[in-house]
C-alpha cells in the first residue's frame, strides 16, 4: 500500500500530476488553498510510481511506499 | 532534512520521493504549471549529490528566474541582464575553487547575453550554465524571444513569427556544441516523467565537467510557459512535445570525457 501526501500549501492546482499518474487516482479535490489555488487529492490505488512527484513544478508531493513484509 | 517537519512516516512506510535541502522551503513565485520548479529540483539534486553546495556560487539572471536565489541554500549574485556568464567567469578566476553556475532563460542568454554566453563557452569558462527554453520573454509579458518558434504568437509577433521578417528559432545547444571550449552541451525537455530523468543525468553531467576543469557545461531544458502562451499548464506541458521537440529536438550534442 502506497500514499503520497499533497502539501496543500504548495499545490497551485496546475494538474500536471493529474495527466501524469499512470494510475488515474489523482484529481482536482475541490478545497483551496490560501492562494487560492484549487489543491490536488488522491483516491486509493497509489502504487508508489512517485511520477507525480517527479512532474511537479512546486515540489508539493511527498510519495510513501509501504516496506514489504512490515505490518502497518 | 529541509522537508522533515511535513513528514509523518509511519513504521511501515518508507519515503520514496522527498526533496533536497539544496532547494530551498520557501514556494516559488512562478506560475502554476512553469517547468522552473522542475528546472530548479533537478539543479539542486545535482549539487546535493555531488556534494559541493557549500562552496557553489548561483549567478542569477533577468527574467522569471530572477528571485531563483530566493529557492536555492547557495550563494548567490545577481548580474544584469544577459551578463551572467560574464559575471560567473569573474567570481570562476577569482575564486577557482567555487562551483559556479548560471540559471538564465532564454530571453536572457539567447538575446541580449548571447554575446557574453557565447564567448564564456568559446574560452572554455569552468562554469556551468543552465538554460532554460520557453519560446517567450515570460517576465515580460510574453514578448518575442530568439527561441520563439515560427508561427507562434506572441505579444510582439501579433500574427506569428514571420521567418522573413523576423529570422528563425536559434537552436543554442546545437551553437555552443560547435565551441572548442565546451565540454558539454545537451538539450533536454521537461515535460514528461521520462524526459525529466533523462534532464536531470544532463544537468549532472554539465555540473561533472565543470568540477573535472574539461571546460564550459550547457544545458538546455525546454520549459513550458502556460501564462505567455495562453494555455492551461496541461495543454502548455503537451505543446512541448507536439510543437517544441520537432523544432528543438533533444540529444547530446558533445560531450567531452575526462583523460
Amino acid at each position: 500500500m502506497s500514499r503520497i501526501q499533497v502539501l496543500e500549501e504548495r499545490c497551485k492546482g496546475c494538474r500536471l500530476c493529474v495527466d501524469t499518474c499512470p494510475a488515474g487516482v489523482l484529481r482536482p479535490s475541490g478545497r483551496f488553498n490560501r492562494q487560492g489555488y484549487e489543491v490536488m487529492e488522491a483516491d486509493e490505488g497509489c502504487t508508489g510510481c512517485a511520477s507525480c512527484a517527479v512532474m511537479c513544478p512546486d515540489t508539493a508531493i511527498r510519495v510513501y511506499r509501504s516496506v514489504r513484509g512490515a505490518t502497518a | 532534512m529541509a522537508s522533515a517537519k511535513h513528514l509523518h512516516p509511519q513504521e511501515a512506510e518508507t519515503p520514496v520521493f522527498d526533496v533536497n535541502p539544496v532547494l530551498g522551503e520557501r514556494a516559488t513565485h512562478y506560475c502554476p504549471g512553469c517547468h522552473h520548479g522542475i528546472a530548479h529540483r533537478l539543479v539542486s539534486e545535482a549539487l546535493y549529490e555531488l556534494g559541493v553546495a557549500d562552496k557553489t556560487i548561483l549567478v542569477a539572471s533577468v527574467g522569471c528566474s530572477a528571485f531563483a536565489y530566493d529557492y536555492f541554500n547557495v550563494d548567490s549574485v545577481e548580474a544584469p541582464h544577459g551578463r551572467a556568464c560574464a559575471v560567473a567567469t569573474g567570481i570562476r578566476r577569482a575564486r577557482p575553487e567555487a562551483v559556479v553556475f548560471t540559471y538564465q532563460g532564454d530571453g536572457d542568454m539567447a538575446a541580449i547575453g548571447i554575446g557574453e554566453s557565447l564567448h564564456a563557452a568559446n574560452r572554455g569558462e569552468k562554469i556551468t550554465a543552465v538554460f532554460i527554453n520557453n519560446t517567450v520573454y515570460g517576465m515580460t509579458g510574453g514578448q518575442m524571444a530568439p527561441t520563439t518558434l515560427i508561427g507562434q504568437k506572441t505579444t510582439t509577433t501579433l500574427h506569428g513569427r514571420n521567418f522573413h521578417s523576423e529570422g528563425g528559432p536559434i537552436r543554442l545547444a546545437e551553437i555552443m556544441a560547435q565551441l572548442q571550449g565546451v565540454a558539454h552541451a545537451s538539450r533536454c525537455a521537461l515535460d514528461s516523467v521520462k524526459h525529466v530523468k533523462e534532464a536531470k543525468k544532463a544537468v549532472r553531467r554539465a555540473f561533472d565537467v565543470q568540477i573535472a576543469g574539461l571546460g564550459f557545461g550547457f544545458v538546455e531544458l525546454l520549459s513550458g510557459c502556460p501564462t505567455n502562451w495562453r494555455m492551461d499548464p496541461v495543454s502548455a506541458n503537451r505543446r512541448i512535445a507536439t510543437d517544441m521537440i520537432p523544432v528543438f529536438p533533444l540529444g547530446v550534442f558533445k560531450d567531452v570525457k575526462g583523460t
